[in-house]
């Protein structure tokens, strides 16, 4: 285990309601993890699943009402976020979090130019004067590897391609040197090259800054090419968390199994692929007990009625799973209710 | 290494593409719509007109004066010559002809016109300007804010101080005075932070005074159709007849009782424009709920309220002149296009110059500010913009 000064986030039993008149979506119910410096962790799960509402509880961007943090605790470099006031959630956002959204075509403004538009964060959080501004425009979309980046400054969102604009978003969340940097499935709205182009350019960023990025994805591919290690979230709970080489060899929790199974590769050539039965559950119903057992091929009596707790595995290497455990668990699970 | 840094990518530099900015498309859409052209032409014609108007008019020793009498010319047809010889010679009119002819006090009806351009036009920006700042405002507030809800106890200050300021108004001045006073002392408290940690914790009777009453969107948006159930035109003569005459009074009336359109469109778009990604990625950016609006989302909802806008400034010409004919608008000696009209209304089978030559002043400018205002929606607006 490394040193908590190296911990830049972590999340502990965090909780996301969204109330509306006669139920309540437990959107994100009681969600651990832990980001390090210098480190890239992957928020992997289906939609629905509460990646996104994590992320944006984060940045206190849950909106309000009909959202609302039910519970715990967002400690960052030491500070905790959660019940802070509307101006010191402002001083973080875009100053020492960024953010990178999914749809790089939207999330742009149409009406200025995108020179215009990363001269906002530094504007706003570090008030440069205007020819340093553009300096250090420039020099993050040379960072970002835009070509004749003095040109692409004049130019409206509608004028770049989809991977272009995605850049200049990352370059607008790196333009005051975040600590950490949250993408929200940043890659999903591009075509397979491009995803690759900014995934490595996102490596290769984090290598040249000094970053941590939390990446939300769906996508186990991408977990496979950028993770240093991995959470599993299923219904609103993270199920297990490893280094993503412990994942993708000896995956433990029966949905994480499942996710892997259902992915294509040269092995399973001319099988039909494996898909997990049965969908995710309604946040607001969700079934009593593991909230996988409905869906899960060995669950047992116990996991009807009982919220499994977490076991260990490996040193790093935890899941949600005592019947996996069962077999093979060191030291036995911890019971949460 | 990444794709683009492969020396066959850097070596083919992207021709630079013809680029336009946002304002030359714009331009070249506009520029097919000839009724819009001919409109805008119009529109740069009447202000040039109307400035210089202005310029010519006015001061102690106008170049033209719009109120010089010269009875022995009175009614002469346009284009006729004055009679030099029984004028003085500062009463000679410009050009040394009578444009416009004279009217029946043989003043020089085109020194009036171009003197009433001024006030057309002032009236019709200034109204707008009015109607549009506050349109935006409060379509912005019920846009943005609209979720929020109104509390009992704001309710009740205003209560308060409306029932005080009506009894400061009807002669009760020491008890008004007192509910004002209490009333200003309850808002002061409740902001300041003393009185906002205590409005935390209140006992529970009193925290009823909490509760939310009404949505500020419910609030707005009703006051709109309330507005709106109000035939204008005799809001407005009502208004204008217990101010005094002046022609400040007649652009702030028109102003405050044309804002309902803009508030409606701004709010429109301010709905759908807080839930686009930009507006979540600028808050992820940690930028402010003001900065939001104003640089954010208030850029991207002009164009709708521009359309109204300069359709708005030919209906507030159109109304003043309106008054103006009816008398209730700029107090005589100034001319404008409606008084020159009513005047010369008297005289419609002997001289009819004096009548059709304001009616098609305002006929030809309101023409031409609807015809531009179109042709500016048609441009801004990109699902219209297929047809073309």
């Amino acid at each position: 285990m490394q040193e908590s000064g190296d911990i830049v986030l972590s999340v502990e039993g965090l909780k996301v309601y969204f109330r509306s008149e006669d139920e309540v979506a437990r959107a994100v119910d009681g969600v651990d993890f832990v980001v390090r410096r210098r480190e890239t962790v992957c928020l992997v799960g289906e939609s629905g699943c509460g990646k996104t509402v994590s992320a944006l509880a984060l940045l206190g961007l849950v909106p309000r009402p009909p959202g609302e943090i039910a519970g715990g605790r967002v400690r960052f470099c030491g500070e905790e976020l959660l019940g802070r006031d509307e101006e010191a959630w402002q001083a973080i956002r875009g100053r020492r979090i960024g953010m990178v959204f999914q749809e790089p075509q939207t999330s742009l403004n149409p009406v200025f130019t995108i020179g215009e538009q990363l001269a906002e964060p530094l504007r706003v959080h570090l008030s440069l004067p205007e020819p340093a501004i553009r300096e250090r425009s420039l020099q993050l979309l040379n960072d970002v590897g835009i070509d004749s980046p003095g040109q692409r400054l004049a130019d409206y969102p509608h004028q770049l391609s989809g991977g272009q604009r995605q850049r200049v978003m990352i370059a607008m969340a790196l333009a005051c040197g975040p600590e950490l940097i949250i993408a929200d499935e940043p890659t999903t709205a591009l075509d397979v090259t491009v995803q690759a182009q900014i995934l490595r350019l996102i490596n290769r960023l984090q290598q040249s800054h000094g970053m941590s990025v939390l990446y939300i994805t769906h996508d186990l591919g991408v977990v496979s090419q950028i993770a240093d290690r991995v959470y599993v979230m299923y219904a609103g709970g993270i199920v297990e968390t490893a280094t993503a080489e412990q994942i993708f060899r000896n995956a433990r929790h029966p949905y994480t199994r499942g996710l892997l199974e259902s992915l294509p590769s040269r092995k399973k050539r001319g099988r039909r692929l494996y898909s997990i039965p049965g969908a995710v559950p309604h946040p607001a119903y969700k079934p009593a007990g593991c909230p996988f057992h409905p869906r899960c091929p060995q669950a047992v009596g116990t996991c009807r009625v009982q919220v499994p707790g977490m076991c260990r595995f490996e040193d790093t290497h935890v899941a949600r799973c005592p019947v996996a455990a069962g077999r093979d668990a060191e030291d036995g699970c911890t019971q949460r209710t | 290494m990444s794709l683009e840094n492969t020396p066959l990518a850097s070596g083919l530099e992207a021709p630079p593409a013809p680029k336009r900015t946002r304002f030359e498309e714009a331009w070249r859409l506009f520029r097919r719509n000839r009724m819009a052209l001919a409109g805008l032409v119009i529109f740069a014609l009447f202000f040039f007109a109307a400035v210089a108007g202005l310029a010519l008019t006015s001061g102690s020793r106008p170049l033209l004066d719009p109120s010089a009498v010269r009875l022995q010319e009175k009614l002469r047809p346009p284009l006729s010559m004055p009679q030099a010889a029984s004028l003085q010679p500062g009463e000679l009119p410009a050009f040394g002809i009578y444009l416009f002819g004279t009217d029946d006090l043989g003043r020089d009806v085109f020194a009036r016109m171009l003197q009433g351009a001024w006030v057309s036009l002032t009236v019709g920006f200034v109204a707008v300007g009015i109607s549009v700042a506050v349109g935006i405002f409060m379509g912005g507030l019920a846009g943005f804010y609209g979720q929020r809800h109104i509390r009992l106890e704001q309710l009740l200050v205003t209560a308060v101080l409306l029932t005080g300021a009506g009894l400061l108004a009807t002669g009760f001045r020491s008890r008004g005075a007192l509910l004002l006073v209490a009333g200003h002392a309850w808002l002061f408290w409740s902001i300041s932070p003393w009185g906002l940690q205590r409005w935390k914790a209140l006992p529970p009777g009193l925290g009823l005074l909490r509760k939310n009453t009404l949505m500020v969107d419910t609030v707005i948006m009703r006051f709109v159709d309330i507005m709106l159930c109000f035939p204008s035109f005799f809001l407005i003569l009502t208004v204008v007849a217990l101010l005094p005459a002046s022609i400040y009074n007649i652009m702030i009336v028109i102003g405050l009782t044309s804002w309902e359109g803009t508030t409606r469109f701004v709010r429109a778009e301010f709905l759908s424009l807080r839930e686009q990604d930009f507006v979540a990625a600028a808050r992820a950016l940690g930028v402010g709920n003001l900065r939001i609006i104003f640089r954010h989302m208030v850029p991207n909802a002009v164009a709708p309220v521009l359309v109204s806008a300069t359709i708005g400034i030919a209906s507030a010409i159109l109304t003043e002149a309106g008054l103006s004919f009816l008398g209730f608008g700029v107090p005589p000696p100034h001319a404008t296009w409606g008084n020159i009209l009513s005047d010369g209304k008297r005289f419609i089978f002997d001289a009819p110059w004096l009548t059709f030559i304001p009616g098609a002043a305002i006929l030809i400018v309101v023409l031409a500010f609807n015809l531009f205002g179109e042709g500016l929606r048609d441009t801004l607006n990109p699902r219209l913009r297929e047809r073309n």
